[in-house]
């Protein structure tokens, strides 16, 4: 479109460059403090390379801490949560997309307030009413609220998958004998895996990163998320820093690994969805 | 079929099996989500809207009950509360405004082919993948002098005397968790704007240049129309969410120091959870609500005008 003009293409390399920097920056950071020696850090800490390397840091994090468990509860929350809500959100999205029917435009607009209130509002409530039902300081009672608090988004999601998928398939599966379970086990189902494969793991990484609820519903150390044992153990120990930093390289990798995987699909996936409506 | 009399058994049932069909069927696909958003959402949505006019502080069980407004005159007269506002007008306004350009600068960097861009793509998206509380801890040691470099490059370019944390200094805390939440945002912002980029027709742009537009022209009349409405919708969703945002804040400052970077939600957060003053912290809900509600409007009203313009 633009003639190649080298000054100019010099510039957006520039450009380009300052972006990559300024993200990743922090976390090369992070990275560099985790893997120098607790001793170098008060001399050396602010210079821009590692002065040493070593990997005790991690080792102590992992074997000396409640880091393990903190993990095992992020994984058992996050996983847990994942699929409860990619399983309630998948059937109601099949319904918004299959049916009509009398409510629904009712029970969409339900679902939107629950994306624009602050979530802060009911955090006062949901302690009380996990309070009466004993799910206070339980894992199960994370994974309920976060459910609830994910499903209307992955709800939107799902139907925009089955929106994609001719309707014609299924008509097609069910005029040759099949019920319309059948015709969704059989027939949608495979298409939507990827659809699925997203779902969870957006939903995956959105109770990952939940701190604010799980804070206010956890509150003995064998129960608490990566976010509330990493809060803790910052406010605990504020000069283990070499530790805390190696804890949080160690909590970016689910999501990382996860983010890696569908980066390419992000842009593609959202084009799609703007060309269509 | 449509000789056959009403009154056949065969009609009636299809009747009743067609009004399954359309009635009930959607419902069964819907209730475990139906319930679970009532039970845990819409319900304690309105037990919290009735706590804002009672007096309910785990710290005191003997004082509860029925206020009427009480809640509201103490707010009204709360400093906090009104240094809260402020600071979630400044802090909107400021991570917004730098997320936006910043992230359309970098959609536009993206749109254009060239050698790595799919590296630079996903390196540049990592912080969106980063979780919040870790992006906060981060930022929150990047600018402590012991360990972080900036407070040392502040220093250097003379802009500090000597290297500080500004998260301690009432005057500059703010401007922490606003780089945080930039960092880590500017992704959201390219992400969308890369995607309505990318479904402009590539033809218009081409009869532009052989029409004599320069790629001003054509960045103003072209590209600007079209990203318009994901930018008005991005922006209005993005204002809400990042005004109901509490966790950077709560890591990074946890609303300190002397309370002077409290925003309404993290002072909800904080009266909620150390103070346990759930009757107070539902009236500052509810205010933030109410005010959220009003923006809400104003925008579409403004939407409304502008479409009416054209």
């Amino acid at each position: 479109m633009t003639h190649s003009n080298p000054t100019r293409s010099v510039l957006r390399y520039a450009a380009i460059g300052l972006y990559v920097a300024f993200a990743l920056f922090p976390l090369y950071w992070l990275l560099k403090i985790a893997i120098t020696p607790d001793k170098l850090i008060y001399t050396t800490g602010t210079a821009f390379l590692p002065s040493a390397f070593t990997l005790d840091n991690f080792v102590s994090v992992i074997f000396l801490t409640d880091f393990l468990v903190y993990f095992k509860n992020s994984l058992l929350v996050s996983g847990g949560t994942a699929i409860f809500t990619t399983l309630v959100a998948t059937s109601a999205g099949y319904a918004f997309s299959r049916f009509s029917f009398r409510g629904k435009a009712i029970i969409i607009a339900a679902m939107l307030i629950t994306q624009m209130f602050p979530l802060l509002m009911i955090i006062a409530p949901i302690y009380k009413i996990m309070a009466g039902l004993k799910l206070l300081d339980s894992l199960w009672g994370l994974i309920i609220v976060y459910t609830a608090f994910n499903v209307p988004f992955a709800t939107f999601l799902m139907q925009s998958f089955f929106d994609g998928i001719p309707k014609d398939l299924e008509d097609a599966a069910m005029i040759d004998g099949c019920t319309r379970f059948q015709a969704l086990r059989k027939v949608v189902f495979p298409l939507t895996l990827p659809g699925l494969a997203a779902t969870l793991g957006f939903i995956f990484t959105a109770a990952w990163s939940e701190l604010l609820f799980a804070l206010m519903l956890i509150n003995s150390n064998d129960k608490m998320t990566f976010p509330v044992g990493l809060k803790t153990f910052v406010s605990k120990f504020a000069v283990d820093w070499g530790q805390m930093m190696a804890a949080g390289t160690l909590a970016l990798i689910p999501s990382c690994l996860f983010f890696i995987l569908i980066q390419r699909f992000l842009v593609k996936g959202l084009t799609a969805g703007a060309v269509k409506g | 079929m449509t000789f056959v009399s009403s009154t056949s058994p065969g009609q009636g049932r299809g009747r009743i099996l067609n009004w399954f069909k359309w009635a009930i069927e959607p419902y069964i696909y819907l209730s475990p989500a139906i319930l679970l958003i009532a039970l845990v959402m819409l319900v304690p949505l309105v037990i919290g809207t009735s706590y804002a006019f009672q007096a309910i502080s785990l710290l005191n069980p003997f004082e509860s009950g029925w206020v009427g407004f009480a809640n509201f005159e103490k707010l009204l007269a709360d400093r906090f509360f009104w240094k809260a506002l402020g600071n979630t007008f400044w802090w909107t306004l400021g991570s917004l405004f730098f997320q936006f350009f910043l992230g359309l600068g970098l959609a536009l960097l993206l749109n254009k082919p060239f050698r790595g861009r799919g590296i630079v793509q996903g390196l540049v998206f990592l912080p969106w993948a980063v979780p919040a509380f870790l992006s906060g801890l981060n930022w929150a040691w990047l600018y402590n002098p012991i360990i972080g470099p900036i407070p040392h490059w502040l220093t250097a370019l003379g802009l500090m005397s000597e290297p500080s944390n500004i998260l301690a200094d009432p005057n500059l805390a703010m401007i922490g968790p606003i780089t945080a939440n930039v960092w880590f945002g500017i992704p959201f912002f390219a992400i969308t704007l890369l995607a309505a980029l990318q479904s402009i027709p590539k033809d218009l742009y081409e009869a532009a240049a052989i029409d004599g537009a320069s790629a001003w022209q054509s960045f103003i009349k072209i590209t600007i129309p079209f990203l318009a409405p994901t930018i008005a919708i991005t922006v209005m969703l993005r204002t809400i969410w990042i005004a109901n945002f509490a966790d950077l804040i709560y890591i990074m400052t946890g609303g300190g120091p002397a309370n002077s970077t409290h925003i309404i939600s993290s002072y909800i957060f904080t009266t909620a959870f150390r103070r346990l003053d759930f009757g107070y912290a539902s009236t500052l809900a509810v205010a933030l609500l109410l005010l959220l509600l009003a923006y809400a409007l104003i925008i579409l009203q403004m939407r409304k005008r502008l479409i009416k313009g054209f």
